[in-house]
């Protein structure tokens, strides 16, 4: 893990998550240090999505300890934590019909020490300039995954958790996504990503913790992670 | 037939009113308000009593019967339905039906079920010419009231950052959240204002129809109607499927009287048949 002075922006310890009855995460513990960008690797309905609904306040049912920036939120609020800098991208981009390009850029307010301005947005997504001023659902998958990014980046948000942002979408489109987040950690932003494509994976992240059956059962670094990412290919049934 | 269809336009701009308030609070709260037609009732007999009473004439009504039930709305969300919020929703379901009922029997108790009158304000008591036909001056005022206060809500709705905010809130609460934004503070005020129009639509009714305890009861189950109709979360789709469905059982009522009262829902099973979400209404917002 490299080196943090200031210790872990994200720290998970002995997280239990349920549905109902069924407990679907089991005593996670993770570290995301600043800067770092870390994946979450793991078969569906390994417990991925609802880990990052926990760290959001999303999830109804939990229990362990979340701190962030060094403090404990586990009794905040969804909508504190984002202000603290939690910048959720969420697997179906959270992208609103009722709600203009524009609009969905400018909904959330400022939650960072540097939020984007709109024109470096633009600039960086030139795209989503001009179809600013269409309903949200209107652009196309690879628009809306960039739209749920831009927006998380437009808050200033100093950790972004991204749920499968590549799913589905060409290899095209996955290359300017794999882009930005390298963008994103050269101006020292964490990233915490779901990813089922191992392979995009190691061309973006530091770390990785796979994740099964609401368990970790490994973390590896990204070199040891290109070794074996036929042996976890396989184990992913991917 | 022109005629018939003004009528349908003028029933229309309540059911408009009605679906529009219905609609802000399921979409913001989750919460399905089976006591709306009971706000729509107390709004009536809230304008009969002050006129009664108090001497307060219809104009002073129009203003105070909204302000105040609005209140008595945000109280009632304070109190209770922020309280059963988190439990399952069939705690709200429950409570905001029963709440239909006491409200209905409290007024049923002090003033019998019969209707009472409720004069028209002098100066609407005329008719306006409508060029093909005379038309009864209160009722071109209802339909007029109703379609500025939708578009008013229509032009905060789209152009303001508050609207954007319930627009986000209403099609997804919990995202909406997650993005930062302080979703149930704004939860008070829209059910207050939700509350406020279910008023509104009461005072306007007090002139032309009969005021009576059953009178919101009989009316909010054609208000579901139109909601669904509309697609449950959709606002605009609710006002749009309001004066739809005005219009179009004021016209069923003049070719098939006999389908008078259930035009609308067989309506409504076409509509879901076709589109599961209602016209407006976006698929995902059933799952
Ligand atoms: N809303 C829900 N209600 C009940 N069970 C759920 C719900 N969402 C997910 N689950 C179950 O929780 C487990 C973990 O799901 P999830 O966190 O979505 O996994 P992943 O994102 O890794 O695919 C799965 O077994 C899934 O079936
Ligand atoms: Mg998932």
């Amino acid at each position: 893990m490299p080196a943090t002075d200031s210790g872990p922006i994200l720290s998970v310890t002995g997280l239990s998550a349920w549905y109902g009855e069924a407990q679907v995460l089991r005593e996670v513990s993770i570290e995301v240090g600043q800067g770092e960008i870390v994946t979450l690797v793991g078969r569906n309905g390994a417990g991925k999505t609802t880990l990052l609904r926990c760290l959001m306040g999303l999830q109804g049912r939990y229990s362990g300890g979340i701190a962030f920036l060094g403090s404990d939120i586990v009794r905040l609020p969804a909508h504190r934590r984002a202000r603290m800098g939690l910048g959720y991208v969420p697997d179906d981009r959270g992208v609103y019909s009722t709600l203009t390009v524009e609009e969905n850029l400018t909904l959330p307010p400022a939650a960072g020490p540097d939020p984007w301005p709109l024109a470096r947005v633009y600039e960086t997504f030139p795209r989503l300039k001009e179809r600013r001023s269409f309903p949200g659902t209107k652009l196309s998958g690879g628009e809306q995954q960039m739209l749920a990014l831009a927006r998380v980046l437009r808050m200033g948000a100093r950790l972004l958790l991204c749920d499968e942002p590549t799913e589905g979408l060409s290899p095209l489109i996955v290359g300017q996504i794999g882009d930005i987040l390298r963008e994103v950690k050269r101006q020292g932003t964490t990233v915490l990503l779901i990813e089922q494509n191992v392979h995009f994976a190691a061309t973006v992240a530091d770390r990785h913790y796979l994740l099964a059956e609401g368990r970790v059962v490994e973390s590896l670094r990204n070199d040891e992670m290109r070794e074996r990412e036929h042996e976890l290919l396989d184990y992913l049934g991917i | 037939m022109l005629q018939q269809a003004f009528n349908g336009l003028v029933g229309g701009a309540f059911y408009a009113l009605l679906a529009l308030g219905l609609a802000v609070i399921f979409g913001m709260l989750g919460v399905v308000n089976f006591a709306h037609g009971a706000f729509y009732m107390l709004g009536a007999f809230g304008s009969y009593v002050l006129l009664d009473s108090f001497g307060v004439n219809f104009w002073a009504a129009l203003v105070l019967v909204p302000l105040l039930l609005g209140l008595a709305g945000t109280v009632l969300e304070r109190l209770f339905i922020r309280r059963l919020a988190p439990l399952d929703p069939l705690y709200n379901f429950l409570f905001t039906f029963g709440l239909a009922l006491i409200l209905q029997d409290l007024v049923k108790r002090e003033y019998g079920v019969q209707s009472q009158p409720y004069p028209r304000p002098g100066l609407l008591s005329g008719t306006v010419d409508l060029g093909l036909f005379g038309y009864p001056a209160y009722q071109v005022f209802v339909l007029a009231v109703s379609v500025v206060v939708c578009a008013a809500v229509w032009v905060v709705l789209t152009r303001t950052r508050v609207g954007m905010i319930v627009r986000a809130a209403t099609e997804r609460p919990d995202l909406t959240r997650a993005l930062g934004i302080d979703v149930g503070r704004w939860v008070t005020p829209v059910f207050g204002f939700g509350i406020a129009l279910a008023g509104l639509a009461g005072v306007l009714a007090a002139p032309m129809r009969a005021v009576n305890p059953l009178m919101g009861a009989d009316l909010i189950i054609t208000v579901f109607a139109v909601v669904v109709i509309g697609g449950l979360g959709s606002i605009f789709g609710s006002v749009a499927a309001g004066f739809a469905i005005g219009l179009v059982s004021a016209l069923g009522n003049l070719y098939v009287p006999a389908l008078s009262q259930t035009l609308v829902f067989i309506l409504m099973a076409a509509v879901l048949l076709w589109r599961p979400a209602g016209l407006f209404g976006r698929e995902e917002a059933l799952s």
